[in-house]
């Protein structure tokens, strides 16, 4: 006690304790803020970069939010250094390293976005701030990318969108901060058309059921514009609600229309419901105005022709990629996601794959996380490599310009998974547009807002 | 106003300070962030306002939803038309909520118990439908009500050019975002409860308990019962439209999916969790559903076996694989056992779980809280 008595005055003790606060805690803090100030929303300091992965894991598009969760950690696996590698070495030109990006593992955090606009936010928002995510991805809904898009324009993070295929996502409310890779609307319109002329004829009535959001509105004027080009007449566009469940009281309507033509703008789960009560009502067996009655769905998933089973059978759609195409990329990507999961993967999971690591590619050629730069080296990039032949991430509405699938339900599947065979592979220039038709505004990268 | 009795004013200040020290007691729970935060404020004045209509009336409102949706889409256009300041927001939204439970209450109080109930259900599912399909070009359907670069903002026009960029929500220029919203939402949370507070005092709040132990009785004795549970309607309604309306501005988004029926039964859900008819609890289970919503909905795989990490190989994998079905997506299912844990063995909810532990430290004094719990006893049959 003494010695304690002796050694330890008051002063001391408080001399000492500021001390060692000081020179543990506090000070690097307010030393390095100034040379390590974050300029940026989320700049990682750390070991480790956090990308957000915000993902419908239950809801009308959960299957499509599962398969994308695979691709994901697939694609995180191969950036880190781990698993063959995929497309990491296919990738042209690619500035990957296989270690991370910019030296720093990639890990991730998840949330649910239960296919709701609101909720996807929310979710986002959470990575952002308090999970320090550096870039937002995923999504099975243009509702929710188009939320979200806007969501990381104003927090300042980069939103590298999963599966959307409305035109307004880069079209009427294209963000700066946001980029697709996913095909549009529009071009399903433009590819699909000319094989429906060919194989239903010049002269046809169309009936429309449309998923009521974004991508069904932009979807049903994309394919209205394309048939009545041809001189196919619209009978009706009926809108029904997300996640409806029963289509019957769609469907009626449709047989006394006079109709020859119903063209489904559904996807996922709805799709597989009203395909699938479709051929119950046995339209696919009907004869109006002296022709066979079709079904159309203008976009096309293996999850969903899965789904729907034998109700597919010579159904035409549209995809943004198919497994069984001959090129390297997609080959070495089927086979590195069917050995870790052990089948095909799907268009969606493909297009999220891709946007993963086309953000790592463009973080390394930019030398920093720092978004305004990383947008700059994603806007004009030319690359290939992905399994959809040379694409472009046009500068003006961030879209990626590049091959178009027009599928059809394969007759004779040789296995569970041969579901879509390819009808023709439409060339990019063929699916070209001018950005400008949508309108919109990309909005300013600078300066980079602060979450 | 300020002669408040000395246990409501600590109960008040205990409050005040429990709200604004949010950000560092929450800290160790991972909930500390600012947008959850907003969330624990505004569905907790939601939940508030909810209990001046259930907890004091006994009326079961299942349209709630459809207020708060209303104050949403309110705040939102205000954004559009009028100016980025949230100020008019707010008013905007108060306002049309507070008409719109005017109109809705004063059909759906012609009758009570279920059918009450019913009818409020009814008219929330269907604004719903009209805000998802009829009225689009009004509330843009599913994808959701957003700001755009060329919406008008007359008021702000009038003052200063618009920048570069999607603008954001301001107080008096001071822009809402962060810790700041949070503050802003804060302060609208303390209001709400003070005034809550001072209703259930109040005579009218007697009024409005007195409907609920016997409003037939009531009636006998020559009340008309109708304007008071109408007023309590409406006071509920404009908190769910400023709650809308708070929501809109710590993120200036509008969906349909607020007005959703699930919506509606969540503030259910938080009321009876919490305690319905007590003051604090209907906070309390606003904070425990938005804490299992936002991050027990986060938990994955990773975080779990890191959690388990201490057990063997094999366990560790089981163990896993059993927890995961609880967190994650799964999250809902965690949330009903806890709920019916609590309806069975605490029927008044969180609070009345405070209430046996408080009365099992101090067993030898009769408070008055006892009294009050037998008041105040939710019917869950309701």
């Amino acid at each position: 006690m003494t010695l304690l008595k002796r050694g330890l005055s008051r002063r001391r003790v408080l001399q000492t304790g500021m001390a060692g606060i000081i020179g543990t805690g506090v000070a690097p803090l307010m030393f390095t803020k100034g040379a390590w100030a974050q300029e940026f929303c989320n700049n990682p300091t750390g070991d480790t970069v956090t990308l957000g992965l915000n993902l419908p894991l239950t809801g009308a598009y959960a299957e499509e939010g599962a398969d994308e969760q695979k691709a994901y950690e697939l694609a995180i696996k191969h950036l880190n250094g781990e698993g063959d590698g995929g497309l990491l070495n296919l990738l042209q030109p690619s500035a990957l390293k296989g270690n991370g990006i910019l030296g720093k593992k990639v890990a991730f955090v998840t949330s649910d976005s239960q296919t709701k606009a609101d909720v996807a936010r929310a979710g986002a928002t959470r990575m952002v701030e308090r999970d320090g995510a550096i870039m937002i991805t995923g999504g099975s809904s243009s509702g929710e990318a188009v939320a979200v898009q806007g969501l990381c324009q104003e927090m300042g993070v980069i939103f590298m969108a999963g599966l959307t295929h409305s035109n307004d996502t880069t079209g009427k409310d294209k963000k700066r901060y946001g980029f697709r890779h996913f095909f549009n609307a529009y071009q399903s319109g433009v590819a699909l058309g000319p094989v429906l002329g060919q194989e239903y004829g010049k002269d046809r009535k169309a009936y429309h059921l449309t998923a009521d959001y974004t991508w069904g509105w932009t979807q049903e004027e994309s394919m209205k514009n394309a048939t009545e080009a041809l001189g196919w007449e619209t009978v009706a566009a009926v809108r029904t609600p997300l996640g409806a469940g029963d289509f019957s009281q769609f469907l009626t309507p449709v047989l006394n229309s006079g109709a020859d033509v119903l063209i489904l703008n559904h996807y996922g789960n709805d799709m597989v419901n009203s395909l699938t009560q479709a051929v119950q009502f046995g339209m696919r067996d009907r004869e109006v105005n002296g022709k066979q009655f079709q079904i159309v769905v203008p976009l096309f998933s293996e999850l969903m022709a899965k789904g729907a089973g034998p109700n597919i059978k010579g159904i035409f759609g549209t995809s943004n990629w198919h497994w069984n195409l001959q090129d390297a990329g997609t080959q070495a990507f089927t086979k590195s996601f069917g050995a870790a999961y052990g089948a095909p993967p799907s268009q969606a999971a493909h297009t999220c794959y891709v946007q993963t690591l086309l953000y790592a590619d463009a973080c390394e050629r930019a030398g920093t996380f720092y978004p305004p730069e990383v947008i700059k080296a994603l806007e004009g990039h030319e690359f290939d490599g992905m399994g959809n032949g040379p694409t472009l991430y046009r500068a003006a509405d961030h879209q990626c310009m590049k091959n178009v699938l027009v599928v059809r339900g394969t007759e004779n599947p040789t296995s569970e998974y041969d579901v879509l065979e390819v009808v023709q592979e439409v060339s990019r220039d063929a699916v070209d547009y001018d950005p400008a038709i949508f309108g919109g505004d990309l909005g300013p990268a600078e300066p980079a807002p602060i979450c | 106003m300020l002669a408040m009795p000395r246990k409501d004013l600590i109960l008040f200040l205990g409050f005040a300070a429990a709200v604004l020290a949010m950000p560092i007691w929450l800290q160790p729970f991972g909930a500390a962030y600012p947008d959850l935060l907003n969330r624990f404020a505004i569905f907790a004045i939601f939940a508030v306002g909810f209990n001046i209509l259930f907890g004091l009336t006994g009326y079961l409102s299942f349209g709630h939803a459809a207020f708060f949706g209303v104050g949403s889409y309110a705040a939102v256009w205000s954004f559009k038309l009028l100016s980025m300041d949230a100020v008019p927001a707010l008013l905007f939204a108060v306002i049309i909520s507070g008409l719109f439970a005017l109109a809705i209450g004063f059909l759906s109080l012609r009758r009570s118990g279920i059918y009450f109930s019913i009818l409020t259900l009814a008219f929330a599912q269907m604004s719903y439908n009209l805000a998802y399909s009829v009225f689009t070009p009004i509330t843009n359907g599913e994808t959701g009500l957003q700001l755009s670069l060329n919406d008008k903002r007359y008021l702000d026009r009038m003052f200063f050019e618009a920048g570069a960029g999607l603008p954001s929500p301001t107080l008096f220029g001071v822009t809402l975002s962060g810790y700041v919203a949070f503050y802003f939402c804060a302060f609208f949370l303390i209001a709400t409860f003070f005034i809550a507070q001072r209703v259930t005092g109040s005579p009218f709040g007697m009024m409005l308990k007195g409907i609920k132990s016997n409003q037939t009785r009531m009636n006998y004795t020559g009340v008309n019962t109708r304007p008071y549970t109408l007023a309590a309607f409406v006071i509920s309604g404009m908190y769910a439209g400023l709650a809308g309306a708070l929501l809109a501005i710590t993120d200036p988004l509008a969906g349909a999916e607020r007005m959703q029926w699930t919506a509606s039964g969540e503030v259910v859900l938080m009321t009876i969790l919490g305690g319905a008819g007590t003051l604090v609890g209907p906070v309390i289970g606003a904070w425990l559903i938005k804490y299992f919503e936002n991050i027990f909905s986060a938990i994955n795989d990773g975080i779990l076996s890191q959690f388990w990490g201490f057990l063997p190989e094999g366990a560790q994998h089981t163990a896993v694989l059993i927890s995961s079905k609880f967190v994650g997506e799964g999250w809902f299912l965690t949330l009903g056992l806890v709920f019916v844990l609590i309806v069975v063995f605490l029927p008044g909810g969180v609070m009345e779980g405070v209430r046996r532990i408080a009365s099992m430290i101090r067993p030898n004094k009769p408070t008055p809280a006892s009294a009050d719990s037998s008041a105040t006893k939710p019917h869950p049959a309701e």
